[in-house]
Parts: structure tokens; sequence; C-alpha cells
């Protein structure tokens, strides 16, 4: 063995993975990087980058099918060709690793505590049972779940997601591993919890000074946690950096558009995004080019002559595979020219005039659900308020972005207008009309006035209807007829930016980006007037996002579109929404314009929710007020008294016993604070947070 | 959680109670117990045929609702199924033959279930390998073919087997040789013997449903998540699949058990025809050709009850291997 | 569903022209060798059973110079001891076991279609009553039920046998089908029809039963075999067709008596039966797997 000081923990030497099949798949493509002991490594990439099969490769967890060649040497030992058993014994006891859906990566019939403790003994055959259990509340208690002897015994269904994953990093952590590879922890978290949880794991690091490797495709989530990052594409890293220097001067094209393409909550907030045109390519061939070339808009024709190596940049520790990096670097090929902002549409071209009045107005409305627990037996316990007395409207012309994390009640509000069947308590108006009060007539012509888009283009749309089918369905509820309908089809497509020939195919022959747009085409092929939207830019990747962003800011202004907005990604909410509604189990606390909300929020949750959100900016990660909310959410079932946001309120834990008094007596309601609407007490003491925090 | 069990037992018995009215029903629809009376030489008069039709309840001019009732409140009171149309109680016939049909049902069920799992899970485990592929074809076949085909079969095989070793070394018809003398031991062996072909027969039918069904409940598992975090954490992959993956892939056998039970009655009822067994199948088959009705219902009882235990045996199986169940 | 799964499924995806969708659904299915075995083996059958007539001895004649004779050249299955060609009457039940079976098959899983996608959808009240009837009908065997109700299949044309059997097999499958469509009916894309106003019946037909139409197709194929083997079963013991009208079952009840001593009267029927629905268990499976690789064990 060598000297331990210097050599790194991990080292990837040349990594290739092929999948074998029909045809054989090239999932990682040449892939070099270390790990020195207790540095963090981010690896950023897309979907199809290769990112999480080289982390599985590390962890000696790739199926059969895959073919393995090149070297990882975890500290100087040689982990390619192990045997399985050998490698058991490495994984979980130097090596641990942190998946990415806690409810479907633990086991559901065993305890929390019998994972732990399985952990624990694999790797020291002479722990006594008492010994482990010991060490199993030890670690919750690290991790920080409460209630320890209660949770040892606790299956993983009881648990919510924040907890869950706090238990898989106490699992990983339990034999004090030299290397922790996480793999997207925090995608399938509300961005709260996801502060929570990237905290528990600097906190692991900490404590058993791991390395860690974090996987991800949040840009955000890196500046923030990682000493260096790598950037991977088509199989292969393409820049490498410490972190500062990757996101103050990227030099490979394919970050650069990446930076510039994402919302960002510290620029400005009018600033156009930059699309990324196209997708990744096949890795069914090798490519023989750079694989970024197709889309790439500094590409000259050196670029496809060979895949460029992944080189110093100068003489820095920065890497990138690109043959005109120096020219980046050098600002001799200025970023702001390879991937310049798009221009505004210019307001003559913005056509429609707008109506004046509210789109959506919507009063004291109320939704509440019966609630069963038991899969197999039901029996109703409860009551779930998931909407619970909100009023906003939605100028016509203007976006409303409705945000709030999983369980606030903003997309069944959405359902709940979309029904057009008035709600259970309160009122929804569109387009001026009470939706309570129309006849079955009236519904079907308002169906013209309002459409929606969905999250998932994958299920939004029927797989089984061509493209065609799939955007007129609208029209054949208004009995329009089949020539008119077929134009009007082939105009949509061109509007959102798609051939006119594709209405003949069908949908899984389509990108994640080119369908949402569909989505979109559909919702407006009957020309409405107000257009729902509900996550639709989630489930796209980052530099596909800000196409379809842009589309819906060009279609607003062109046909004078009025939005709902609902979102829980707040950097994409604050580039298009004008006002801003922030909803806590089923309330709204606070309601303002965008400019209003987030440069100065003034409900303790709004600047919660605010500070959790990553920065792509290291800098400014780090010099960051950081307020953490504790615990979880609280069971949307349980009527409190009060303030229902009291129990995790990090302001209310500053007031003094009578100001804390009225919080736990007397709910609430909005009223008028600087401007705008907020559900607190004691909003004007906002600045209180900030200055608790920064001492 | 108890309180559910006996939620479910309660609806187990409120579905057993009117599939065996219904049972009752049907019988009364379609057999004529006067059937037998009538073309007699010298012929019964209508009021002795009447009165022997009461006897038993099964007088068709008394609506058949009010013959139900009584029928109920008969068992209910006096622990009575009625009377066959042979003149014996009919309850004191079905025990008799339902020790004959259950030490079948639960010998195949039992020995059905524990194989086909382990040949499931092993044939998904190495799926697409020779012990797959061959237990996956010998499966299909079996499932193709009727149970009284295979008991037909081995009954050829068994006699050419006796032939060939010039003595009757399994004998098969009906449940012992009648007259045989001995100790109890000779007797117990005898039964045993005859026990052979015919628990094959329902053991090798229930194996290839089970084995089938666990063998996609495995493969459902083999790709989760939780089997990947078991050997993240050290388990060789033979470990983690036992420890974690069967574990979790049983919980859908218990439904499957209790969907399935009532085709492995029918499997066992005709096994026990094929084979001459005096069990609950030839009773129900006789009581449809003496025109029986008592007997018939009784039989619907008799079945309904089996179903009830078995459903109530799976939700308990269920809730003791899923704890996302338990409330 | 697993990071890594996502991950190579994307790349599959890409790669791939189509996963199981519309057009590939037959391909898929036919690119394993033991689907055209399966359709091969049925479209024989079938042929076999009313051409192969033609060509062969009348079932009814007797022979009296061939009585309980062996298969031989000119008596191919045998003969039984009356005289009469097995292989003749072979030929006949197959084909009243083949009409029965892609009858009530079929009829079988046409009821489940429409019986569970209409709980799986409107659900409520109707939901609740449809799995309540289901449970019901599973509580009894189907074939004590039938049983029960040859005194009447006896007066009646064998049709009423086939009616009887489709009334019985279609309860498990309406289970499966209501499990889909209810997770159909989450689905965005119905939903989204819903939005835009489409009627629940156009929503039922334009969205739902494509969509569940290959669970339907399986259904249908595996049917015919099962219908098979339940009419088999009941016309064994002779409650299913009545003389004078032969099926396989009733041939091998006939032939069981001296299955020992004589088995060319008791296998070759069966081996003819077995094969028959051994192909469409094949066929059947192989189109599951193909529509969806997993074979997903519950999805109720």
């Amino acid at each position: 063995m060598t000297d331990p000081a210097t050599t790194p923990i991990l080292r990837v030497d040349d990594l290739r993975v092929t999948f074998r099949g029909e045809p054989d798949v090239h999932a990682v493509r040449g892939v070099t990087y270390e790990v020195n002991q207790g540095e963090f490594l981010g690896i950023v990439g897309e979907s199809g980058s290769g990112k999480s099969v080289s982390s599985l490769a590390v962890m000696g967890l790739l199926p059969g099918t895959a073919k393995i060649e090149g070297s990882i040497q975890f500290d100087g030992r040689e982990l390619v060709g192990l045997d399985d058993r050998r490698y058991s014994r490495i994984r979980g006891g130097d090596i641990a690793m942190i998946f990415q859906d806690p409810l479907s990566a633990l086991t559901p019939v065993y305890t929390i505590g019998g994972q732990i403790t399985e952990g624990l003994k694999l790797h020291d055959k002479k722990l006594s049972d008492q010994a482990a259990q010991a060490r199993a509340a030890e670690l919750l208690t690290l991790v920080g779940i409460p209630n320890v002897q209660r949770n040892l015994r606790a299956f993983p269904h009881e648990f919510s997601g924040g907890m869950r994953q706090r238990a898989m990093i106490a699992i990983a952590i339990a034999n004090d591993p030299r290397l922790i590879v996480a793999d997207e922890p925090t995608t399938a978290l509300d961005v709260t919890i996801q502060a929570q949880i990237l905290d528990v794991l600097q906190k692991a690091r900490e404590v058993t000074g791991a390395a860690v490797v974090l996987i991800t495709h949040d840009l955000g989530v890196v500046a923030g946690n990682a000493d260096r990052v790598a950037v991977m594409y088509a199989g292969r890293i393409v820049e490498q950096a410490p972190v500062r220097d990757l996101f103050q001067h990227p030099t490979m094209p394919y970050t650069i558009g990446l930076l510039r393409s994402m919302p960002n909550l510290t620029s400005p907030r009018e600033e156009r995004l930059v699309p990324l045109e196209g997708r990744p390519p096949l890795l069914t061939t090798v490519p023989t080019g750079c694989p970024f070339a197709p889309r790439c808009p500094a590409a000259i024709d050196r670029c496809l002559e060979g895949e460029p190596e992944l080189l110093p940049v100068g003489a820095s520790t920065q890497e990138a595979a690109c043959i005109r990096s120096d020219e980046i670097a050098a600002g001799t090929l200025p970023r702001g020219e390879i991937f310049p902002r798009p221009e505004t549409l210019p307001e003559a071209e913005a056509v429609v005039e707008t109506a004046t009045g509210n789109a959506i107005e919507i009063t004291d409305m109320r939704k509440t659900y019966p609630l069963y627990k038991g899969a197999v037996f039901r029996r109703r316990i409860g009551e779930v308020h998931a909407v619970d007395g909100i009023s906003f409207s939605v100028r016509s012309g203007s976006t409303l972005g409705l945000v709030g994390e999983s369980g606030c009640g903003k997309t069944t509000t959405i359902m709940q207008i979309l029904e057009l069947s008035g709600a259970e308590a309160g009122t929804i108006k569109v387009a001026d009309k009470d939706t309570a009060k129309l006849s079955k007539a009236e519904r079907r012509t308002m169906r013209r006035d309002i459409q929606v888009v969905f999250q998932d283009p994958m299920a939004s749309i029927d797989p089984r209807m061509r493209i065609s089918e799939v955007i007129a369905e609208p029209l054949t509820v208004q009995n329009v007829p089949a020539a008119e309908a077929r134009k009007k089809v082939e105009d949509l497509l061109e509007l959102v930016g798609l051939e006119r020939s594709f209405a003949d195919r069908y949908p899984h022959e389509f990108s994640g980006g080119q369908r949402q747009r569909i989505g979109i085409a559909r919702a407006l092929v009957v020309d409405p007037k107000i257009v729902v939207l509900d996550e639709p830019v989630s489930a796209l990747d980052v530099s596909v996002q800000a196409g379809v962003i842009n589309l819906l800011e060009d279609l607003k202004a062109k046909l004078g579109l009025s939005y709902l907005f609902v979102a829980h990604d707040l950097a994409v909410v604050r580039h298009t929404a004008d006002d801003v509604a922030v909803m806590y189990l089923g309330r709204i606390v606070e309601y303002g314009t965008s400019d209003q909300v987030f440069d100065r929020p003034m409900h303790p949750y709004s600047r919660a929710l605010l500070s959790a959100v990553p920065i792509p900016d290291p800098d400014a990660e780090q010099s960051r007020d950081r307020i953490l909310l504790e615990g979880d959410l609280p069971s949307p079932a349980d009527r409190r008294e009060g303030c229902n946001f009291r129990t995790r309120c990090p302001l209310y834990k500053l007031m003094p016993e009578d100001k804390q008094a009225q919080c736990r007596e007397v709910d609430p309601h909005v009223r008028p604070v600087e401007g705008r609407d907020v559900a607190c007490h004691h909003a004007e003491q906002i600045d209180l947070l900030t200055s608790a925090t920064a001492a | 959680m108890l309180a559910f069990l006996a939620r479910r037992l309660a609806n187990y018995v409120a579905l057993a109670f009117i599939a065996t009215s219904f049972g009752y029903l049907l019988a009364s629809a379609t057999l004529k117990p006067q059937a037998r009376f009538l073309g007699r030489n010298p012929p019964v008069s209508q009021g002795a045929i009447d009165a022997a039709l009461d006897k038993m309840g099964v007088n068709p001019d008394v609506p058949v609702l009010i013959r139900l009732k009584d029928w109920w409140v008969d068992l209910f009171t006096h622990g009575s199924l009625g009377i066959s149309s042979r003149g014996t109680e009919v309850l004191n016939d079905i025990v008799a033959r339902a020790g004959t049909s259950l030490r079948l049902l639960i010998l195949g069920s039992i020995l059905g279930a524990i194989i086909g799992v382990a040949i499931g899970v092993y044939g998904a485990v190495r799926q697409y390998r020779a012990f797959d592929r061959s237990t996956t074809f010998v499966s299909f076949v079996i499932l193709a073919t009727p149970v009284f085909v295979i008991a037909v079969i081995l009954m050829i095989l068994a006699t050419k087997f006796n032939d060939v070793v010039g003595h009757q070394v399994i004998s098969f018809t009906g449940e012992y040789t009648p007259g045989k003398s001995g100790g109890f031991f000779d007797n117990l062996g005898d039964r045993l013997v005859h026990l052979l072909l015919p628990t094959i027969t329902l053991t090798v039918t229930a194996v290839a449903s089970y084995s089938r069904y666990q063998r996609s409940a495995m493969l459902d598992v083999l790709s989760a998540d939780y089997i990947r975090t078991a050997r993240s954490k050290g388990r060789t992959r033979s470990s983690a699949i036992v420890r974690h993956g069967v574990r979790v892939a049983l919980i859908p056998m218990s439904t499957f058990f209790a969907y399935s039970f009532a085709l492995i009655l029918t499997g066992a009822s005709v096994t026990e025809l094929t084979f001459s067994w005096h069990g609950m199948g030839e009773y129900l088959i006789n009581s449809v050709s003496n025109n029986d009705i008592n007997a018939a219902a009784g039989t619907m009882l008799f079945t309904a009850i089996l179903v009830m235990i078995a459903g109530t045996l799976a939700d308990v199986l269920y809730a003791a291997l899923d704890p996302r169940v338990r409330v | 569903m697993s990071m890594l799964s996502t991950e190579v499924e994307i790349l599959e995806e890409n790669v791939s022209s189509g996963s199981s969708r519309r057009p590939n659904v037959l391909r898929r299915t036919f690119s394993s060798p033991q689907a055209w075995i399966g359709l091969g083996v049925i479209a024989v059958i079938a042929a076999w059973a009313w051409i192969g007539p033609l060509f062969a001895p009348d079932p009814e004649t007797t022979d009296p110079l061939a009585f309980s004779q062996s298969p031989s050249g000119a008596h191919w299955f045998g003969t039984n001891s009356i005289g009469q060609d097995v292989y003749a009457q072979t030929l006949v039940g197959l084909q009243k076991s083949l009409v029965i079976g892609f009858i009530a098959g079929p009829a079988a899983t046409v009821i489940a279609g429409f019986v569970g996608a209409l709980a799986g959808y409107v659900g409520g009240i109707w939901d609740k009553v449809v799995v309540w009837v289901i449970d019901l009908l599973l509580v009894l065997p189907a074939f004590y039920i039938l049983v029960l109700l040859s005194p009447v299949f006896k007066d009646l044309s064998w049709l009423a046998l086939v009616v009887g059997i489709a009334a019985f097999s279609w309860m498990i499958m309406a289970r499966v089908i209501r499990g889909q469509t209810m997770s159909l009916r989450d689905r965005d894309f119905v939903k989204a029809a819903r939005y835009m106003g489409v009627g629940t019946f156009t929503i039922i037909r334009r969205h739902i039963i494509p969509n569940v139409a290959s669970l339907l197709i399986i259904d249908a194929t595996l049917g015919v075999g099962a219908a098979i083997l339940f009419e088999s079963t009941l016309s064994y013991f002779g409650f299913g067709i009545h003389a004078p009208d032969v099926s396989l079952g009733t041939l091998l009840a006939a032939g069981t008596s001296a299955a020992v001593t004589r088995p060319w009267l008791f296998v070759f029927p069966a081996a003819v039966l077995v094969i028959t629905v051994l192909a469409t268990s094949l066929l059947g499976d192989s189109l599951r797997d193909a529509v969806d690789p997993t074979s997903g064990a519950n999805r109720d």
C-alpha cells in the first residue's frame, strides 16, 4: 500500500461500460477521475449521460448484461473483475451508497432498526444484538431522526420521504465508510427537505471523514456542497474543475450552455433563458467526432474529426474536452457569443389585446378528502383538508405562479378549477363566470377557453394515438370538421417549433421536450384564453427546460394568454410569473407580485423556502442565509389550533412568550404587509430571522 | 388489526351464507326429487310422494324461499342438514366423507405450495437457464392437461410398473384395500400406498400453477431497488435475494392462494372421482344423479365454509407477511 | 423504478423505435419461436379437425374385423370395442371441443372487458356491486355450479354449455381489467381528455379499451384453452356434452375403463387435447411477454 496521505481514495481510469443487447449500448466511454481522501466530488449530467452507470460500476452493482473495462482502484486496490464475495466485504464497509428513491430502496418488510443492524452485523460478525441496537440508535440520533426507540421498530412505509433518506444515510455511515457514493439522493424530495438532507450528508461526512461522490443533475446542489465538479455528457467527462472555477469560468460549451439555460434566483428576473437545441446522441454507436458538436454553436469542422480528450486548460487544474477550450479560457471566444441570450419578443409582435379583468378568480375555496389507511383493509380515519380556504386571482394576460411543496394543495386547487363545477366551499370564477352555476352546454363552451398542460409528457399523451389525433382531440369535443382540424394541427405544430410532417408519427418517436411541446400544442388548438400548467417543465432535462419556458413566454405574449402556473421549482416560477402565491398545508401564506415575494419574502415559510433553493453559484451559496426548517410536514389530516406552520416556524422560536401564545391560539388570516398579502401575525419582525442566522 | 381481520371474516361469512343459499336455490331449481317416484310400477300415490318429499323438505309445492329458510333454521336449531334421498342424515354423510376429501386436499395444497414456491423462486433467480426452461415447459404441459388425464396416465404407468415388477406394488383404486386384515401399521401402509397416486396428481397440478405465479412475483422482486441496497450493505447477491427477495415475493402468493383455492378444490374432487374415493366430489355427483337437493345443498355449504377458511388463512398470512397493511 | 433501470431505459428508448406500442407488439410477439409454434400448431390442428375427416373413415361405422385393435395402418389410432375408428372419432370430438373453446373463451373475455372497464372507470356504487358479485361467483367452484346445472343442459343444445362455461370464466380477468382501468383513469392522458370535455363513453372507447386491448387479447387466447379444459372435465364425468354429441371429453370418458389394457383409446385423444391447449398457452404467453416483459404478478 502506498502512502495513505497522498493516494486518492478512489481512482477511476478509462472506465468503459457497455450493455450487451441488440444493439449494444455504450453507456460509459472512458471516464477518468480521482477522489482524494475526505474530498467532495460532484458529478453532474443529464439523463443518458452515464453518471449513474459509472457510480454503480464503482460499487460493483451493475447487472449481468454489463461489460466493464478499465480500472477502478479503491485505496490502491483494483475492483474491476473482483468476485461478488470479495466485493461484498468492501460494500457497506469501506464504500457505502445512498440511492435516489428511499421508498423503493428500503425493504418494505423489515424494520428500520433491523436494516441498520443488518449492515452492522455483516461487517462485524462478533457484534452482539445489544451492541448493534445501541449503535443503530446512535446513528438515528446522528442523522436527526427523533423518537429513536419507537423508530427503530418502525417500517419504511411509516416514514416520510425525508426521514427515509435520513435512515438510508444512517445505513450508509453505519460502518464508518471511507467513501460514500450518493446517487441523486435528493431528487425525489421537496426543496426544504432537500436542504435538510444535504445538511445531514455534510454532517455524515464530518463524522466519518469519508470522501463523497454526489451524482446529480442539479448544478445548484453541487455549487453549495462540492469541492470539485465533473460534468458528464454522452458517457464521458467533458469538464472537470474545482467548484469555483467551473461556475465562474467554464471552458466547455456544454457546461456554458447548461449554466446559461438554468433560471437562477440571483440573475435578473427578466433575463431570457438560453435554450440548448437538440438532444444527447444515441449511445449505440461510438461517436466519431465530439458528441456535443451537433448541438454546439461553437463547433468547427475540426470538431467532427475525432473525440476531444479531456485535457488541462492552460496551467490550471481545470480540464475540458473541447478543442476550443483554450480560446474560451483566454477570452478570444467569449462565452456570451457561443450562447447568446435570445431577444425578448418585441412589443410589436405581441399582437392580441388582452381582456381586462381577471381570467380566474378564486374566493375562499375549500376541498377536503376522506382519508383511508391500509392497502387491503381500508378504513376511514379522518379527513384531509387539502385546500383550506384560499383566495387569489389570475389577471388577464399575466402569469400567476402557485408554489409550494408536496402536500400543499396546489395540484388539488387546479384540479378543482379544471372540473368547472364549482368548489366544495367558496367560489371559482373563470372568465368572470361562476363555475358552480354553469349548465352542461355552458361548461362545454367554456372548455374552449381554459386548457391544461400536464407535468409528465410521457404520461399525458395516449401512447396509442398519432400526434395528429392527440392534438386534435379537444377539437372533437367542439365538433370541428376533420379537414379544418387537420389544418389547425399542422399550424400548431409549427407554432410550437415542430415540423408539420410530425403529425402522422407516434408519441414514442419523440423526445421528452418535443412531447411537452405537443402537449402545449394540444392545449392551444382550441384557442383558449387561459392555460393551466401543472409543473410543465419538471419532468424535463435542464437543458431542455429553457426552450420550453421560452416558448411558453413567447406564446403568452403572441396570443395574449393568461397562465396559472403550478411548480415547485422556485427559480422557474420567479422567471416566468408576474404574481406569486406561496402555499403551505392548503393555505396561502404569502401572495404578491414576483418582485415583492422573491426579493423580500415576508412570511417565514417563504423565507425558508427561498433559502433552501440551491443557487448555481458557489460564492452565493456559501455566503447566503440558511434557514433550515426542522422536522417534517405535519399530517394534513390533523386540525391544529392557531397557525399551522407554528410547529416548524423558525420565527416562532425567536418570539417572546406572549407573541408565541398568539401563534398557538389564533389562526392567522391573510393581511396586507408591505404591499402584498401575508398570513403571519409577526411578519413585520421577519428580519429577526436573518440577524439570528447571521450571528 | 384483529378488528379488521374480524371484519374480513364477517364478510366471508356473509358471502358463504349467500353462496350456500344460492347453491340451495340452484339445486332446487334444477333437481327433481320427485323423479324417483315416477314411472314406478305400481305407481306411487301423490300423497305418498308429497309425504316423502316433505320429510326431506324438498316438496316443490312449498315456495322455494320458505324451504330455504326452513333449511337454515333446521341447521341452526337442530344442527341438521336434512335427510338425503336415501334416508340418511346429510350431515353424517358429509362428516364421513369430509375427512377423505380434506386429507387429499390439505396434503396436495401444502405440498403444492411448498414445492411450487421453491421451484418458482429458483427458476426466477436462474431465469432462462436450464432449470427454468425445463420447469417452465413442464408446467405449461401440466397446466394444459386436465386433472383426470394426469390421473389416468399415472394409473396406466402404475399398472405397467406393477406388471414389470410382477406384483401389485402400487394400488390406487379407492382409499384402502377393502377387507384387508392386519395391524395398525399394515393398514396405515396400505392407506399410504393408495394415497400415493392421487396425491401426486393433485400436487403436480398445484405445483405447476403455484410455480408459475411465484416465478413471476419473484421476477418482479429481483429487479427491485431494495435488493441492490442489501447488496450495497455487503450482502452477496444470493444472500440478498434470499433474505430480502423471497420474503417480499411471498406476499402476493397469499392472495393467489385464496383465489386459486376453488380451483384446487375442483382438482381434488376430480382426482377423488377418478380414483374412486368416497369423498365430497363423489357426493356431489351422486346428489345430482339422485336428484338429492339436501345433499347438493350440504355440499355447497361444505364448500363455502372451506373457501371461507382458505380466504381467512390467506388474509392472516398476508397481514403476517406484509407490515404495510397492518393498520 | 430504480435509477439504473431508468437510465438504461432512457438509453434503450432512444435506441429502439418503441417499446410496447401498437405496431411493435405483434413484431415482438413473433420474434420468439414460441409464438410461432403456438400459432402454427393451433392453425394445423384447426385445419386437421375439419379437413382431416374428409380423408378419414366414418366415425360411426364399425369394422367387424377389428375390435379393440391397437393402432395399425388401417386404423391409425386403433379401434374401440365395437370396431369404430378412434382416429375419426378423435377428429369429431376435436371439432366440438375446438368450437366450444373458440366461442366460450373469447365470450368470457368480452364480458370481462366490458364489466371490468365499466366498474373500473365509473367507480362508486357500481364498482362495489361488481366486485361483490365477482367475489360471490368466485366463492363457489364453477365446476360444482355447472354440475348442478347439468340437468338443465341435458335438455338444451350444447350451446347452453358454452354459455355456462363463459358465464363462469370471466371473473378473474374482470378484476384484472378493473385494476388496469383504475390506474389508467388516473393517468394524465385520461385526465387530459376529461378536462377537454370528452364524454365518459368516448373516453372508455378511445383511451381505455385500446390500452387494455393487449390484456384482452392475451386473455382470449388463453381462454380458448381454459374453456376446452373446462368442457372436457365436465364431459368426462357426464355433465357437459351429452350423447349423441361427441367431444374429446366424452371420448376420454369412454376410453378410461379400458385405459390400462388398451391405452390407445385414451392416450391419443388425451394427447390431442393437451397439444391443443398447450399451443394456446404458448401463444398467449408469448403475447404476454411482448406486451409486458415484466409480466407482473399482481395486476390488481
